[in-house]
């Protein structure tokens, strides 16, 4: 072969950086490029489920065989990504107990292992489930970080050769003579922005092929190749609980319908979800009801869940796909199977492929059908081996006890940063310098900021999703200025960098607390408020903007020129 | 049989301890309970009286030009300018380590961010910090320290124009600390001037503390710190390194815990002590009985209800940070006399989508008639014998306005006073 083919993928998200990762080890020159941050569109914005496949082992059996193969293989090759904590279908008495017979009949056809169990069993591995749940399917559900995820295929993806650019909106495709012949892309950095690798300005990626991996997006990229591609976003809401009412997954075992899981997730429970059309990815309506509802329906599965406090709420949107003769009236009919568009065949565009539908459990299952694709497009040869090779900081996961025996990591704050750093711990925690705490509620130490901050950039937000920090109770309050200050000096960033990032983070944080403005969060985001308005000025920050007469302030009472100590208390 | 006195406070924090202070000064028979800790240990400890209107004009040089100008049911509308200059006065002459009472204009205090801000009464730690000073200033953080970061503080100052060259250092704190030692540990080593082992030998804190910084001094006549020079001898602490660095020394306020607002709590706890009233902590006040007036409120003590009588009631249980305002989902509400807080029957209603935005929520709270006293939604008055001051009163945004202080110290010395004058 004269020289590499040089493939370009479009879409940040798990499948994106599945399919960078995936070609990138098959020896493929891939550029990936994101319009925010990795994991910013749908894969930041679900529930965390890993699903065992029990969801969908009545309504979309494939689907359900797909997901248990692939849960498989996560627990595998991305350990430090999965808790193992199992879920469990609970029944209540006036859910019908034909389906849970068919539940537990299709979960047997898809080969996903189950045990029922009595409601006393159930409660006894949940105690705060409600006394009149009957009975439950223990399955093999997980949860996992899908930004830990994304992270460590786009790390293993830069480390077999790719360049990754966040912050980098394609514009437009290069067609030329009826072919996609590359990408124009405007990097969102430069003067006055925050630096992400790439100075701002236009670029032309010129590539031999293009793959779209934009999920809910995928119609707009489509767009600018003259290809249809009908995707149906449907919104669904996450509300984030500030602690763990569960230890398990518990999903209710009823056919289709909003507010039946709750997902333990680090330190917090998710609970979700609702499944609404919307016409636009980006701008849909946020509303109150859908908040309400996760809260009193899912009570009724976990009671304490009526007045526990919720932390933030946030919606993602799924990237529904289905082939245009079927027309399904309601989102929740829509198959959760992924399709792959080969717009040569399809629509006489060659030069493109796009990768719609699926979930993130298959992320890369479909990431491996893409890059097949591509390498019989190319005629190379060349086996898939993602399957089988860890990710990084899961290469060896069963070491972790012995980081933390090394480290003299006993403390909940070092075992929980052992655990999200997986193998990589000696590298990011092995420091000669003093190793604070920055995020109290999340127990993240300088350490890991700095190294979040080394991979990422100036973001804070990127900063925040490799390592948890700001996403706990206080949500920023008491850690989104370290955290900025981590940025400057050693970091590399001047001041005002720091501030426009520390700014952002805070708007961001300030983005999901709104929908849980009431009780507890209500009077810490006052506090919040109070910290970084009166405290810090951070609303009226002279700095950024408005001259202030200096002398017209007072200067000091006369006794401050002439003793420092300043005896008087 | 109820514990009786003339005037019952509720609430700990800057608007209590005034009131409290107010009343027992006026010779009422006072006792203040509080319940947990006071938000003062969340404040920076400085005293804001005004430092922007509503509208967001600012920083303003003179607050009390600008109070005549604020909305009609802001709190200083309701007590009026003078007295919050008899507040301030009150306050002076039981804190006598807070300076600014020398002029009426704001100090620009800088804060540990590096942003400066607007303040009436500082300690007088910070004193030597005011931005408007022009001598050239040195500020020191430490490694293990990240609630401060003196480079970038000091860079955060510079684009905010102040008008002297300052800049950063960070140092290792003498001895061994732990990574993440609390703040009361650098604060009491540092009292005690204790021996710390530096360099195989042991050797006085202060001291030590001073060499270091000197290694970074390059002729500035002035060093800020992080807000941890001492507790209980801070004006020692201070002197010393002074001496040691022939150069003026300040504190920079930093967020919680806060050690100038545990010192200010101690200052005012000692002035109520001076000023003959009993003080009780760590119990809350969870309900009321009485119809038309209070007769009596329930103090919840392991479990157990201990009644208190008293004349007249201040409420000063603070805002929702203090959680004298509550909230659900679906409506806000003051939790004790369930006085009436006014809102938006949609919660969405409450704050704007900007982190800085407009918002509803920190205006929260009760409003009054002129004598401080509740009033129910029609205007009428909640109990002809309770009077509300500091955060739990509506229709200001203290952290917007930077006012904070200023309001808890008027309202609750107005309403301490008047309190103490209907018992005569």
């Amino acid at each position: 072969m004269a020289s590499v083919p040089h493939i370009a993928v479009v879409g940040g998200g798990s499948t994106g950086a599945g399919v960078a990762r995936d070609l990138a080890m098959r020896g493929f020159d891939v550029t990936l490029v994101e319009q925010g941050n990795l994991t910013h569109g749908t894969t930041g914005r679900m529930h965390g489920l890993l699903h065992s496949g029990g969801r969908y082992a009545v309504a979309d059996q494939a689907s359900a065989r797909e997901c248990i193969e692939e849960n498989r293989v996560l627990r595998d090759i991305a350990s430090h990504c999965v808790e193992e904590t199992g879920g469990l279908f609970v029944k209540r008495p006036e859910d019908s107990e034909e389906y849970f017979q068919e539940k537990l009949r299709g979960c047997e056809a898809c080969d996903i292992p189950v045990d029922v169990v009595s409601g006393a069993e159930a409660r006894e591995m949940e105690p705060h489930l409600a006394p009149d749940v009957e009975k439950a399917i223990a399955v093999p559900d997980a949860a996992i970080d899908p930004f830990r995820l994304v992270v460590a295929n786009a790390a293993s993806a830069q480390e077999h050769g790719a360049r990754v650019e966040t912050h980098s909106t394609v514009t437009d495709l290069l067609v030329e003579d009826g072919e996609v012949v590359g990408l124009e892309v405007e990097h969102d950095s430069g003067p006055g922005k925050h630096v992400h690798g790439k100075e701002g300005g236009t670029e032309e990626i010129r590539a031999d092929h293009v793959v779209n991996a934009t999920g809910a997006w995928a119609g707009r990229i489509g767009d600018m190749a003259g290809v249809d591609v009908a995707v149906r976003p449907s919104k669904g809401v996450m509300t984030v609980m500030n602690v763990r009412q569960v230890d398990t997954v518990v999903n209710r075992c009823r056919p289709k319908g909003d507010a039946d899981i709750v997902v333990p997730h680090e330190t917090t429970a998710i609970l979700g979800t609702t499944d609404v059309e919307v016409d636009d990815p980006e701008d849909y309506p946020e509303e109150q009801w859908e908040v309400d509802e996760m809260i009193d329906t899912l009570s009724e599965l976990v009671p304490m869940l009526a007045e526990a406090r919720t932390v933030r709420s946030f919606w993602g949107v799924r990237p529904l796909y289905e082939p245009p003769d079927v027309a399904s009236d309601d989102p929740t009919d829509i198959t959760r199977d992924f399709f792959l568009l080969d717009h040569a065949d399809r629509d006489d565009v060659p030069g493109l492929t796009t990768v719609v539908g699926g979930k993130l459990t298959t992320y890369r299952m479909m990431a491996e059908s893409v890059a097949d694709h591509v390498c019989e497009r190319f005629g190379v040869d060349a086996d898939c081996r993602t399957a089988d090779v860890p990710l990084p900081g899961s290469e060896e996961f069963s070491v972790l006890r012995d980081y933390m025996d090394e480290f003299g990591l006993r403390s909940p704050v070092g075992r929980r940063s052992v655990e999200r750093l997986g193998s990589r711990a000696d590298d990011v925690l092995d420091t000669d310098e003093p190793n604070p705490v920055v995020c109290e509620c999340e127990g993240v130490t300088r350490a890991e900021i700095r190294d979040a901050v080394e991979q990422s950039g100036s973001d804070l937000n990127a900063v925040r999703i490799r390592t948890r920090a700001s996403m706990g109770n206080c949500q920023g309050g008491f850690c989104a200025h370290r955290m900025a200050s981590e940025l400057h000096g050693d970091g590399g960033y001047d001041e005002p960098t720091a501030r426009r990032a520390l700014d952002d983070l805070l708007q961001e944080r300030w983005k999901g607390q709104r929908h849980a403005l009431w009780g507890e969060q209500l009077s810490q985001a006052m506090l919040n408020y109070a910290l970084h308005a009166t405290t810090q000025n951070r609303d009226a920050d002279p700095a950024d903007g408005g001259d202030v007469d200096f002398t017209a302030f007072d200067s000091g009472p006369d006794a401050a020129r002439t003793d420092g100590g300043n005896r008087g208390d | 049989m109820a514990i009786d006195s003339d005037v019952l406070v509720i609430g700990g924090g800057l608007a209590g301890l005034t009131s409290a202070l107010a009343a027992a000064r006026a010779g009422a028979d006072t006792r203040l309970v509080s319940y947990k800790q006071s938000t003062l240990r969340h404040a920076s400890g400085l005293v804001d009286v005004l430092g922007y209107t509503p509208d967001g004009d600012g920083p303003l040089v003179d607050p009390f030009d600008a109070i005549p100008d604020l909305p009609e049911a802001h709190p200083y509308r309701t007590v009026g300018t003078e007295m919050v200059r008899e507040a301030l006065a009150l306050f002076d002459d039981a804190v006598p380590h807070y300076r600014g009472s020398h002029t009426d204009a704001n100090a620009l205090v800088p804060t540990h961010g590096g942003t400066v801000k607007p303040t009436a009464r500082y300690p007088v730690g910070a004193s030597a910090g005011v931005a408007s000073d022009d001598r050239d200033a040195l500020l020191v953080g430490f490694e293990a320290l990240a609630d401060f970061d003196a480079p970038q503080a000091a860079a955060h100052l510079d684009a905010a124009g102040v008008p002297f060259d300052v800049r950063g250092a960070t140092i290792r704190f003498p001895g061994d600390l732990r990574a993440d030692a609390k703040i009361t540990r650098y604060a009491k080593l540092l009292d005690a001037d204790s021996r710390v082992p530096v360099d195989g030998r042991d050797q006085s804190v202060r001291a030590a503390l001073a060499e270091r910084v000197r290694a970074e001094l390059d002729g500035e006549e002035r060093v800020g710190f992080p807000a941890i020079l001492g507790d209980d001898d801070a004006a020692g602490v201070r002197e010393a390194l002074a001496d040691a660095l022939g150069a003026a020394v300040f504190e920079v306020p930093m967020g919680p815990p806060s050690l100038p607002g545990l010192r200010l709590e101690d200052a005012l706890f000692d002035a109520l002590d001076s000023a003959g009233a009993s003080i009780e902590t760590g119990n809350p006040v969870v309900d009321y009985d009485g119809g038309d007036r209070i007769e009596r409120v329930s103090v919840e003590k392991n479990g157990a209800r201990i009644p208190y009588a008293a004349d007249q009631y201040v409420l000063a249980t603070g805002g929702l940070v203090g959680k004298g305002v509550e909230s659900d989902r679906d409506a806000v509400y003051e939790p004790i006399f369930d006085c009436h807080v006014a809102h938006a029957g949609d919660r969405y209603d409450w704050f704007e989508d900007d982190a800085f935005g407009d918002h509803a929520f920190p205006q929260f709270g009760v409003a009054t008639d002129d004598s401080l006293r509740p009033e129910e939604a029609d205007g009428s008055t909640e109990f002809p014998n309770l009077r509300a001051a500091g955060s739990v009163l509506g229709g200001y945004d203290f952290a917007a306005e930077k006012s904070g202080g200023g309001v808890s110290l008027a309202t609750g010395y107005a309403a301490g006073r008047a309190a103490a004058e209907e018992t005569r």
